[in-house]
């Protein structure tokens, strides 16, 4: 018994000595390459995509009529176009404002009762997993969101001027965290997203299943939360200034490859 | 009500790899809520696999293993077309089933 | 006919089902029948080796255990046991420093590979360990050590 305990105790130093000749950053990488195959999202998709062919609601209809921007019941390639401008709305609206649009006209949901509800309850888990679903049709595609209407250039105007904003208690911006090279929280390295490369690691990465909650989280979610430590209120679900941020990410990573759904802390 | 498991089986040379991914909180028992109340333990307990029918494997879990469970493993004497199905049973004697086609 | 101790284990397990019965009523809780319920409460691999009925475990270097250097988050950390030895009867993964070492064992014969792969729970950083029980009675391990950045069992 007491050999047993002594050949621990050295396998234990052993161990220890040649992790710490592997960086952090090397270590984490590792960690993410092994969790990438059999990504619990994929439990998220499947349930969005069988909520997108259900019937509900009070009209009893699915969202097989629901135009993403590449026409009625395109799914394929649509996550890669948002935010975009809608013509039936009048609106950009990025992908979590466009299906609260659809479930509202085509399934008779309440809109405004399902933004106000809490993430993760209700009507929102089911919107995770149609989010999820949606950008798994889209996974491995080009951002290429459109930038040919008037609103949609404002839009990524507005988007880059809230970027920059300064408030809160703190004085915080997005870009505070988000705005340089090389900069991390923790362990946790920060995408620059005013470049190009940066905006795609982080518009693409999202929605996301974060293993430290067991949660499917997509990019209107992700924005609250970025809110919530830059202690600001919220601006709200689907909002413009929500919307606008996502232009202004999606436009700056044109042309880089959707991870979506992804894995995450 | 269970939701469904992913299960994945890709068949390389007489064996197949068989990737699952179970829907499943995997609650310890040991975590409080908002309210200061433990959340009670549910967590998957056992888990059978089985190729056409026949088992070929069998665990037992504990409430330690992750949320959303995956589990990999390789299964002999499989080829494409077989059926690999999976059941778990947890410690409130819930169960779930499924089955995918070895490709 | 159940034994002394599997009755003695019984009826520690209903006792502590009746506790929970009376914090929540409505839920039904019944372990699975054969489930070793004692295998996953013990805190150390002697007091495991001594429920299971198994020889002291010996390290070896036919026996793997995979596991990343670091994990960022310890709710979900991928772990793999696995043994180039032929005549394995299960093969088990434990983390040292959990409230309890065992996560999780497989029963293996001739239909399996021995070398299984899943995802544990680390409440901080710790030893993991592959554990082989081989069908002529050995008791094999490996073992690596996990840093875990951020615990994963608080929620």
């Amino acid at each position: 018994m007491r050999t047993t305990i002594l050949a621990f105790a050295a396998l234990t130093a052993a161990t220890v000595a040649s992790a710490q000749s592997k960086s952090a950053a090397e270590g984490i990488a590792e960690y993410r390459a092994m969790l990438a195959d059999g990504n619990p999202a994929e439990l998220f998709e499947a349930k969005g995509e069988e909520l997108w062919k259900t019937r509900r609601g009070p009209k009893n209809a699915s969202l097989e009529g629901c135009d993403l921007g590449r026409g009625a019941g395109v799914v394929k390639g649509a996550f890669v176009e948002l935010p975009r401008w809608f013509a039936d709305t009048q609106r950009v609206q990025d992908l979590e404002s466009r299906l609260l649009t659809c479930m509202n006209t085509l399934q008779g949901l309440d809109a405004a009762e399902i933004a106000k509800t809490p993430f993760g309850k209700g009507e929102q888990k089911n919107l995770e997993s149609l989010v999820a679903w949606i950008a798994a049709e889209s996974h491995g595609m080009k951002f290429n969101l459109p930038q040919s209407q008037a609103a949609e250039k404002t839009m990524y105007e507005a988007g880059k001027r809230i970027f920059f904003f300064r408030g809160g208690p703190y004085d915080f911006a997005c870009a505070t965290c988000h705005g340089e090279d090389g900069k991390r929280i923790r362990l946790q390295d920060l995408p620059n997203i005013t470049q190009h490369e940066g905006a795609g690691a982080a518009f693409g990465a999202w929605p996301a299943y974060r293993v430290s909650s067991g949660e499917l989280w997509g990019m209107q979610r992700r924005l609250n939360d970025c809110y919530r430590q830059q202690r600001f209120p919220y601006p709200g679900y689907g909002s413009d200034a929500t919307i606008a941020l996502g232009v202004y990410m999606g436009v700056n990573a044109k042309g880089a490859e959707s991870i979506a759904p992804a894995i995450k802390r | 009500m269970t939701d469904p498991m992913r299960i994945r089986a890709q068949a390389s040379g007489d064996k197949a790899t068989v990737r699952v991914l179970m829907s499943h909180e995997m609650e310890t028992g040991q975590r409080k809520d908002a309210a200061g109340k433990t959340i009670p333990a549910w967590y998957i307990q056992e888990v059978t696999a089985r190729l056409n029918g026949a088992p070929v494997l069998s665990a037992q879990w504990g409430p330690a293993v992750a949320k959303n469970p995956f589990l990999q493993f390789s299964v002999k004497g499989a080829k494409a077309g077989d059926k690999v199905s999976l059941t778990w049973v947890d410690n409130r004697g819930e169960t779930r089933t499924d089955e995918a086609t070895v490709s | 006919m159940p034994t002394r101790r599997e009755l003695l284990q019984r009826s520690a397990t209903l006792a502590a089902l009746m506790a929970g019965v009376g914090v929540l009523p409505g839920i039904a809780r019944a372990d699975a029948a054969g489930y070793a319920k004692a295998a996953f409460e013990a805190k150390s691999m002697a007091e495991l080796t001594r429920t299971l009925g198994l020889a002291t475990p010996t390290e070896s270097k036919d026996v793997a255990i995979q596991g990343p250097d670091i994990a960022e988050n310890g709710a979900v950390v991928p772990l793999g046991a696995s043994t180039t030895l032929p005549g394995v009867k299960r093969l088990m993964l434990l983390v040292e420093k959990n409230p309890a070492m065992l996560t999780a064992m497989f029963d293996i014969d001739e239909h399996v590979d021995p070398a299984i792969s899943t995802r544990a729970k680390m409440g901080q950083s710790s030893n993991v360990y592959a554990v082989a029980v081989m069908n002529d009675g050995r008791v094999l391990y490996a073992a690596k050590e996990v840093k875990v950045t951020l615990g994963g069992c608080g929620g």
